[in-house]
C-alpha cells in the first residue's frame, strides 16, 4: 500500500473541506443551527425551522439555516445556535426555541444585534459578556469523546465530519498493518459498549486469525433497552464516527464487507446513515478501493422490526439471514462462524464510534480518561424523574451521584431519590446507598446491576420498586423468544407472582419462590436474555425487601401506586363549596355531592386513574391517595347525590 | 394479486443478493404497503418470490411487531409500553386512547382509521409517554394533546 499516495489523495479531500468551512466563515452572515435530530424534531424543531426561514425572508435578512444533530440536551429543545459574528458575541446556544421566540431572535438579535438574554442557555465559547455553558456542571463535568461533534455538525455533510478532523483516523489506521491496529486497540482497553464489555480488541483478533475468506463486520444498532437511545442518536448526529470506526474495523480484521443493523422504529437514523454511506463513498472513503488502496468495504443497512431479543448477537446475525431472530449456542462463537457461516465481528455502535478518535489520538490519550479496567468514557441516555434528562457522555468512574445529582440536576419537584435502574431489563435497581458506586463495568456488575447498552432510569420517592420490577419481568416475558422453557415459561410464572403481590393477595412464600424461580431462569437460559431477565427481581428483592414485605403483610404500597393497594379520598375539610372539576373529569361518575355540597368518591365504582386528583386546582388540593385502601373515609351516597 | 411492476422490481432486488432470504423483511414490507397488512395470499406470493415456502415466510411474519398478519386500519397506533412511558402514565394513555376510539388493545376501530397495538420500547424515552402512528413519532403525550391528534388525523382521512 502506497503511503504517500494515499495520504496525497485524502489531503485533497481535506482541502476540499477546510475550503467549503472557510468559505462558510467568510461570508460573515449569522449562521443558525438548529437541532434536528428526532428529539428536536418531536419537540417542534421543523415548525421553528420554518419560522426562522419566514422572518428571515419577511426581514429580507441573509442568514444560513444549518440542521444539525443532537446535543444531548434532550430538555432543552427544540436548541438552537446562532452564531452572528457582526456583534462581537460568540456562538450563542438558546433552549426552548418555539415559533415565537424564533421570530422574536431574527428581530432582535440578527436584525438589531441584541441577544435576547432569556432565551440563552449559555454561550459556546468562554467571553466576557454571556456566561459561557461551560459554566454549568452539566457541560464541564461531561466528556466527549465519542459524541464530540454530535450537535456541531451537519450529520448529512461529510466535509463538515472531515473538516472537524474526521476520517484522518482511518487514514492513520490505512498506513499500519492490520496487526498493528489490532494491538493499538487492545493497549487501549476498549471494552464493547454493548453491555457485556467484552474486550473489543480480543474480538478483533480473534476474527483476525479466523482462516476464512468475506469476512464480515456487523455495527450493531438494535437498541433496544427499555429507556435507551444512545445509538439513534449518535446515528442520527455523527453517522461517519460510526463509518470510520467500521471501517477502521474491517481493514484491522480483513473484512470486505460491513452491515449496520438499525431498528425500524429510527427511521431518521435509517435515513441518515444510507445517506452517509452514500457520501463516503462518493469520495473513495468507504466502496471499492479506499483512497485508491487496495482495501475495499461494501456496507449495507439492514432494519430489523421489532424485536427486542435480535438486539443480542447470534439472533441478529439470524435476523439478516431471514429467520426468525432467536439466539443460538455458543460456541462457535460469531467470530469463527458466525453470518452466513463467514468469521463475523459484531460490535455495538458506542464501540465503533469510539475507535476513530482512539487511532487519532493514541492509546495513552484514550487511557487519559475513565478507570484501569475501564478506559474511555460512558454514554448513558439518563431519563426518568430528573430535572435534565438527555445524553450525557461522562469518563468511566464517575460516580452515580455526581451524574444523577450534577450532571443531569437531580429529582425534580421536591421529591426524593428512591432508586436507579441501569443496565434495562437485565439490570437491576440500586438504591441511594450505592450512589456512590463507580460507573464502570466491573463496580456496577458487582452491585448487582449492570453497565448495560446504558439506560439509565431515575426513580423517586412515589415509584413502587415491587412495581418496577413487575414492569421489568413483563417486558422479558413479552420479548422472550421462546426457545428455552425457563426464560419462556419462568418469566411468564415471575410476572404471575408479582402480579399478585401488586393486587394485594401475595403470601410470604412468594418472596423465596421469586428468589428460587429467579435463580432457576439464570441457570436454564440460553442467551444473555434469560440469564439476565431476573436481575431486576433479584436487585430489588436484596435492596427494598422492605416494599415486598409491605405490599404482602400489610397490603400497603408504601409508593401508593399500586391501584389495588391504594384509594382517593376528597378531604371534606379542603374541598370548595360548588367546585365542580372533579365530577366533570371521573370517567366512571364515581364522584357525587355530599349533603355539605362538597364532593366524595363512591369507592364502589372508582377505577383509581386519578384524573380528579390532578384536576384538583391546586389552592385546594382537597384529593389524598393512600394505602393500604382502608384508610380511606366511606361516605355512602345520599339518595339525591348525583 | 400483485402488481407486475412491483413483482418485477422485487424479483430484481431478490436476483441481485447472494442469499434471498435475507431480504424476506424488505419484501414483507413492500407487499405489506402495498395490500395494508400481510394476508394469507400476500405471505404466498412473499414465499413465492423468495422461493420458501409459506410457512417459513410465516415464522419471520409473526416473529416482528411492524409485521401485520391482520387487516389494520389507516393509522396504526403503537403505544410505547416501556418503563419511562409507563412511569410517565402510559396506563391512563392507554385507557384514554380506548376509551376515545372506543376500541381496546388490539382492535381496530369499525370505519377502518385507526388500530391500537402496544410496542417495546422504541427508543423516544425523552419524549414519554410517546406513541408511533405510522411509525412517526408522537409525544410526550397528554389527553388533549391525543385528541387534538386524533382530530387531526380524522380530518385527514
Amino acid at each position: 500500500m502506497n503511503k504517500d499516495d494515499l495520504t496525497e489523495r485524502f489531503a485533497s479531500i481535506l482541502r476540499r473541506a477546510d475550503r467549503r468551512a472557510r468559505e462558510r466563515r467568510n461570508e460573515a452572515i449569522p449562521t443558525i443551527y438548529i437541532v434536528m435530530s428526532t428529539c428536536g424534531l418531536a419537540s417542534g424543531a421543523a415548525e421553528t425551522k420554518q419560522a426562522f426561514e419566514e422572518a428571515l425572508s419577511d426581514k429580507d435578512i441573509g442568514a444560513r439555516i444549518v440542521p444539525v444533530g443532537c446535543l444531548g440536551h434532550c430538555y432543552a429543545e427544540p436548541l438552537v445556535v446562532i452564531d452572528h459574528p457582526a456583534t462581537g458575541f460568540p456562538p450563542i446556544c438558546y433552549h426552548q426555541v418555539t415559533v415565537a421566540r424564533a421570530r422574536r431572535l431574527v428581530r432582535s438579535y440578527l436584525e438589531k444585534g441584541d441577544p435576547v438574554f432569556e432565551y440563552v442557555l449559555g454561550a459556546l465559547e468562554e467571553n466576557d459578556l454571556i456566561p459561557a455553558v461551560t459554566d454549568f456542571a452539566r457541560f464541564n463535568l461531561e466528556q466527549r469523546l465519542v459524541m464530540e461533534h454530535c450537535g456541531r455538525i451537519d450529520p448529512d455533510d461529510i466535509y463538515q465530519y472531515i473538516a472537524a478532523g474526521g476520517y484522518s483516523g482511518l487514514v492513520k489506521a490505512l498506513c499500519l498493518e492490520p496487526e498493528e491496529l489490532i494491538d493499538e486497540i487492545e493497549t487501549s482497553g476498549l471494552r464493547g459498549r454493548g453491555g457485556a464489555g467484552f474486550p473489543a480488541g480480543r474480538k478483533w483478533r480473534l476474527a483476525s486469525t479466523a482462516k476464512a475468506d468475506g469476512k464480515i463486520i456487523i455495527c450493531n444498532g438494535d437498541e433496544g433497552d427499555p429507556g435507551a437511545y444512545m445509538d439513534r442518536t449518535i446515528l442520527e448526529s455523527n453517522p461517519h464516527q460510526l463509518l470510520e470506526g467500521l471501517a477502521i474495523c474491517a481493514y484491522a480484521v480483513g473484512a470486505d464487507q460491513a452491515i449496520v443493523y438499525v431498528r425500524a422504529e429510527y427511521p431518521l437514523a435509517v435515513k441518515t446513515i444510507k445517506g452517509a454511506i452514500k457520501s463516503a463513498e462518493g469520495v473513495a472513503l468507504l466502496g471499492s478501493t479506499i483512497l485508491g488502496t487496495t482495501f475495499s468495504l461494501n456496507v449495507s443497512v439492514f432494519q430489523g422490526s421489532g424485536a427486542f431479543v435480535c438486539g443480542e448477537e447470534t439472533a441478529l446475525i439470524q435476523s439478516i439471514e431471514g429467520k426468525r431472530g432467536m439466539p443460538q449456542h455458543r460456541p462457535p462463537y460469531p467470530v469463527e462462524k458466525g453470518l452466513w457461516g463467514r468469521p463475523t465481528v459484531v460490535n455495538n455502535v458506542k464501540t465503533l464510534s469510539s475507535v476513530p478518535p482512539i487511532i487519532k489520538n493514541g492509546t495513552e490519550w484514550f487511557r487519559g480518561s475513565g478507570t484501569e479496567t475501564s478506559p474511555g468514557t460512558a454514554i448513558f441516555s439518563v431519563v426518568g424523574n430528573v430535572k435534565h434528562p438527555g445524553l450525557v457522555e461522562i469518563a468511566m468512574g464517575t460516580s452515580l451521584r455526581t451524574l444523577i445529582f450534577d450532571v443531569c440536576g437531580g429529582i425534580p419537584n421536591k421529591k426524593s431519590f428512591k432508586a436507579v435502574q441501569i443496565g434495562g431489563p437485565s439490570g437491576g435497581c440500586l438504591p441511594e446507598s450505592f450512589l456512590d458506586t463507580p460507573i464502570d463495568f466491573d463496580s456496577l456488575t458487582q452491585a448487582g446491576a449492570m453497565m448495560g447498552s446504558g439506560g439509565m432510569v431515575v426513580m423517586d420517592e412515589d415509584s413502587c420498586m415491587v412495581d418496577v420490577a413487575r414492569y421489568f419481568i413483563d417486558f422479558t416475558q413479552k420479548e422472550s423468544c421462546g426457545k428455552c422453557t425457563f426464560c419462556r415459561i419462568g418469566t411468564r410464572h415471575l410476572l404471575n407472582i408479582l402480579d399478585r403481590i401488586t393486587n394485594g393477595e401475595g403470601s410470604e412464600q412468594d418472596l423465596e419462590l421469586l428468589g428460587t424461580l429467579s435463580e432457576d431462569i439464570k441457570l436454564g437460559s440460553l442467551c444473555g436474555l434469560g440469564e439476565t431477565a431476573p436481575n431486576p427481581v433479584l436487585t430489588s428483592l436484596r435492596y427494598f425487601l422492605d416494599e415486598y414485605e409491605a405490599h404482602i403483610k400489610e397490603n400497603r404500597c408504601p409508593a401508593h401506586k399500586c391501584r389495588a393497594l391504594t384509594a382517593f379520598y376528597i378531604d371534606l375539610e379542603k374541598c370548595a363549596r360548588g367546585c365542580e372539576v372533579c365530577v366533570g373529569c371521573c370517567p366512571v361518575e364515581a364522584i357525587f355531592t355530599t349533603r355539605g355540597r362538597k364532593k366524595a368518591i363512591d369507592q364502589k365504582l372508582c377505577v383509581k386513574c386519578g384524573e380528579c386528583a390532578v384536576v384538583c386546582p391546586p389552592e385546594y388540593d382537597a384529593v389524598l391517595k393512600v394505602s393500604p385502601p382502608e384508610l380511606a373515609p366511606t361516605l355512602e351516597r345520599t339518595p339525591d347525590g348525583k | 394479486m400483485l402488481p407486475t411492476e412491483l413483482r418485477a422490481s422485487l424479483a430484481e432486488q431478490i436476483a441481485s443478493v447472494d442469499h434471498p432470504r435475507e431480504l424476506l423483511v424488505d419484501v414483507m414490507f413492500a407487499v405489506q404497503d402495498h395490500y395494508g397488512y400481510l394476508s394469507d395470499q400476500a405471505v404466498e406470493e412473499v414465499a413465492d418470490l423468495l422461493g420458501m415456502t409459506p410457512l417459513e415466510v410465516e415464522e419471520l411474519a409473526t416473529f416482528y411487531t411492524f409485521v401485520y398478519r391482520h387487516r389494520v386500519g389507516k393509522y396504526v397506533i403503537h403505544v410505547c409500553d416501556s418503563v419511562i412511558c409507563w412511569m410517565d402514565g402510559h396506563e391512563s394513555l392507554v385507557e384514554h386512547l380506548e376509551r376515545k376510539l372506543e376500541i381496546k388493545m388490539g382492535e381496530t376501530t369499525p370505519d377502518g382509521l385507526f388500530t391500537l397495538l402496544p410496542v417495546c420500547c422504541i427508543g423516544y424515552c425523552d419524549r414519554a409517554p410517546a406513541i408511533l402512528i405510522n411509525k412517526k413519532v408522537y409525544g410526550p403525550l397528554t389527553p388533549e394533546k391525543i385528541d387534538e391528534i386524533l382530530a387531526k388525523l380524522q380530518g385527514e382521512a
